[in-house]
């Protein structure tokens, strides 16, 4: 029995969190962009040019703020290229995804090499270069409280200061969707994008304002990923997570909280990944890492063809709007 | 009404986008502080200097036009198999338990079987997410890519388990037996005094390849079948007014697709690493994308594409090996071809037309 708890113990708990981060990360990016009717593969590219570019700038400034900066600004700028493809030229939004995941694996192992001449790769950030946990006072005395101590000081507290911002951005994206005059048309031209044009409503740039945010929340979970959850760029770092908080998209069907939710789950199962010891334990047999790789992908291909629930995309997702004439 | 004369279409516009792509490739080497024309110097040497080259070249080429193939059969029922990387895998998974499990006396007999083989693992993996499509309408491209992770996970888990022999350390399969060796071209083309294509892994399969590229065009433009498969891309609402069932369409044509992609592993998984090993497929299925776009998804357009990127992935690795420039080049390029051929189609598109109406114009006048 304390086997199978040890599954959902403090420290598998916590790196579940911090796993699960750059998934929520780039789902609510994901979540922004489709809900106004533009389809992004090119969350994982988006990830890997912040992650590569955060690394590269706050290992040649020092700051870590500088780091993030110029995280957001590549990811922003594969998000224009995107915007410039799937708004402006019509052209088709999968396939623009696919272009700005190579362009991004190649760029960023390209740059590195030339730049630093290390294989690909940045040199590992010192300590005042990275996002490190954030201080609160009196964190010893809490710590040192019975019960609840060990999980708050451990659980709660004592993250960096992404990780709090990627949970803050989920009631936040709620918000921003659901309760604003902005959210409204938003999630308006990804269904039906010529009533919006109707009201006099300009489709083209709330198009655009969806996919710049996307860049935005891309670049600052490839920051996390390059400058908290490890420190400097590594080729390919990203490891499929643009996918896998697709897949959580999908999983949460297209909603805030339940993104929130699918990302925790999707974290949990990369954390315990790591631990297949406390599995072995736990049910007496090895377990294998690789089927619990594929969970993800298996649970979010059972959602999509509707046995567990059905997910709906928005209506007008992956179609170019065409103004009348 | 065509705006563009029918070349224009077809050889321009990937030119154009072609060309754009190079630019930018160019003046990325030369902000990297290396001679552009040096490089594709040694490009062209690497990969088309030496017979040595050439058989690199044509056994990444030979890769290519099957994944190309697949992904350009899906596009004619207007469905984007992103899945030819997993369907690949499964392929080299069926060719691996053909050539493992079953006594195939000959290398004659052994290509047919393996050709089964590969083509029926790389069916049944499309068909996962094709009948999906079909039945349950959950998005083709979404499950498509799942499924190049089911199976990567599928593959490792294999590889480490039950088809490692006893004792090896690499996640791989025991070597295939001798009697199913391909040819290469070094066996075919060599003479005792002359020898040709030494230590290159091109293969008897490149033949293979350029069959299914006459397949597919007597597919696509010569049968029922395919007619039904183009008419369905155009337009669904029509092919279902005139009789022709989506399911169908969707079932066969990404069935279709997914052997294809899976008898990419004939090539490499037979032809030249003679076992199974981790992540064979290494991108190509991806490049199939590139391919296909570029060849505007005719057999044709897609032999040319493929030797191309073949040219691009042997130069590329070339210049790995002599400069400074990391081949992840050719990644670079290949995204830049995606992305003008592909998406930033229009981008070309629309001044191309502008100048043409202009022309035609100026011609009514004159």
């Amino acid at each position: 029995m304390i086997e199978f708890l040890n599954l959902f113990s403090l420290p598998v708990l916590e790196s579940s969190l911090r796993l699960g981060t750059p998934l929520l990360l780039a789902c609510l990016a994901g979540l922004f962009s489709e809900r106004a009717g533009i389809f992004d593969i090119g969350l994982e590219g988006k990830m890997l040019v912040a992650a590569f570019f955060s690394a590269a700038i706050a290992y040649s400034t020092e700051s870590v703020w500088l780091g993030l900066l110029a995280g957001i600004g590549a990811s922003m700028v594969l998000a224009v290229i995107h915007g410039l493809a799937s708004i402006t030229f019509r052209g088709n939004q999968l396939i623009s995804g696919v272009a700005i995941n190579f362009l991004a694996a190649g760029l960023t192992v390209l740059i590195a090499q030339t730049w630093f001449k290390q294989g690909g790769r940045t040199p590992s950030l010192p300590e005042e270069a990275r996002f490190n946990a954030l201080e609160f006072p009196g964190l010893d005395t809490i710590a040192a409280m019975p019960v609840v101590g060990p999980v708050l000081a451990n659980l709660i507290l004592g993250h960096d200061l992404l990780v709090y911002v990627a949970f803050a951005a989920v009631p936040l994206t709620w918000w921003i969707l659901f309760s604003t005059r902005f959210g409204l048309r938003l999630r308006a031209v990804g269904e039906n994008p010529a009533a919006v044009d109707t009201a006099g409503i300009n489709v083209v740039f709330l198009r655009y304002m969806a996919v710049l945010i996307c860049g935005v929340l891309c670049g600052i979970a490839g920051t996390y990923l390059a400058t908290a959850l490890q420190a400097g760029f590594v080729k390919d770092m990203t490891a499929g997570r643009g996918y896998i908080a697709l897949a959580a998209l999908i999983f949460a069907k297209w909603r805030p909280w339940y993104a929130l939710g699918a990302c925790l789950l999707f974290g949990y199962l990369q954390a315990i990944a790591l631990r297949p010891d406390l599995l072995e334990a736990a049910f007496g047999f090895k377990v294998q890492v690789q089927l619990l790789d594929a969970l993800p992908y298996v649970l979010t291909v059972v959602i999509l063809a509707g046995f567990v629930g059905k997910a709906i995309p928005p209506r007008a997702g992956g179609e170019p709007y065409v103004k009348e004439r | 009404m065509d705006v563009l004369p029918r070349w224009a279409d077809i050889v321009l516009i990937p030119l154009i986008g072609l060309i754009l792509a190079a630019v930018l490739s160019a003046l990325m080497i030369i902000a990297s502080g290396q001679d552009a024309g040096e490089a594709i110097k040694l490009m062209v040497q690497g990969a088309l200097g030496s017979t040595n080259g050439w058989g690199y070249t044509l056994y990444y080429a030979t890769n290519f036009m099957f994944t190309g193939l697949a992904v350009a059969v899906a596009f004619h029922a207007r469905m984007f198999n992103i899945g030819g990387e997993g369907q690949a895998m499964l392929g080299g998974l069926g060719v691996a338990l053909c050539c493992l499990y079953l006594p195939l006396p000959h290398w004659t007999i052994a290509l047919v079987v393996a050709i089964i083989g590969a083509g029926l693992f790389g069916a049944i993996w499309a068909a996962i997410p094709a009948y999906l499509q079909a039945k349950r309408g959950s998005h083709i491209v979404i499950t498509t890519i799942m499924f190049n992770f089911i199976a990567a996970a599928l593959l490792n888990y294999l590889l480490v388990g039950a088809l490692k022999p006893a004792g090896a350390m690499d996640p791989a399969t025991a070597r295939f037996p001798e009697a199913v060796h391909l040819p290469t071209f070094q066996d075919m083309f060599s003479t005792a005094d002359n020898p040709l294509f030494r230590g290159a892994p091109a293969n008897v399969t490149f033949f293979v390849a350029v069959a299914a590229c006459f397949a597919v065009w007597f597919l696509i433009w010569r049968t029922r079948l395919g007619y039904e498969i183009r008419a369905y891309g155009e337009s669904e609402s029509a092919a279902k007014y005139a009789g022709i069932s989506p399911t169908k369409i969707i079932m066969i044509a990404m069935i279709i697709s997914g052997a294809l992609a899976g008898c990419m592993a004939i090539n490499n998984v037979m032809g030249e690493a003679e076992r199974l090993v981790l992540n064979s497929v290494e991108g190509a299925g991806f490049i199939g994308i590139a391919v296909a776009l570029m060849g505007r998804n005719h057999p044709f357009g897609i032999f040319v594409a493929a030797l191309l990127f073949g040219f691009l992935y042997q130069g590329g690795a070339e210049l790995g090996l002599w400069t400074s420039i990391p081949r992840e080049l050719v990644t670079v390029i290949q995204a830049l071809v995606i992305l003008f051929t592909g998406a930033l189609d229009n981008m070309i598109r629309m001044p191309l037309e502008k100048l043409f109406l202009a022309l035609r114009k100026k011609g009514a006048t004159a």
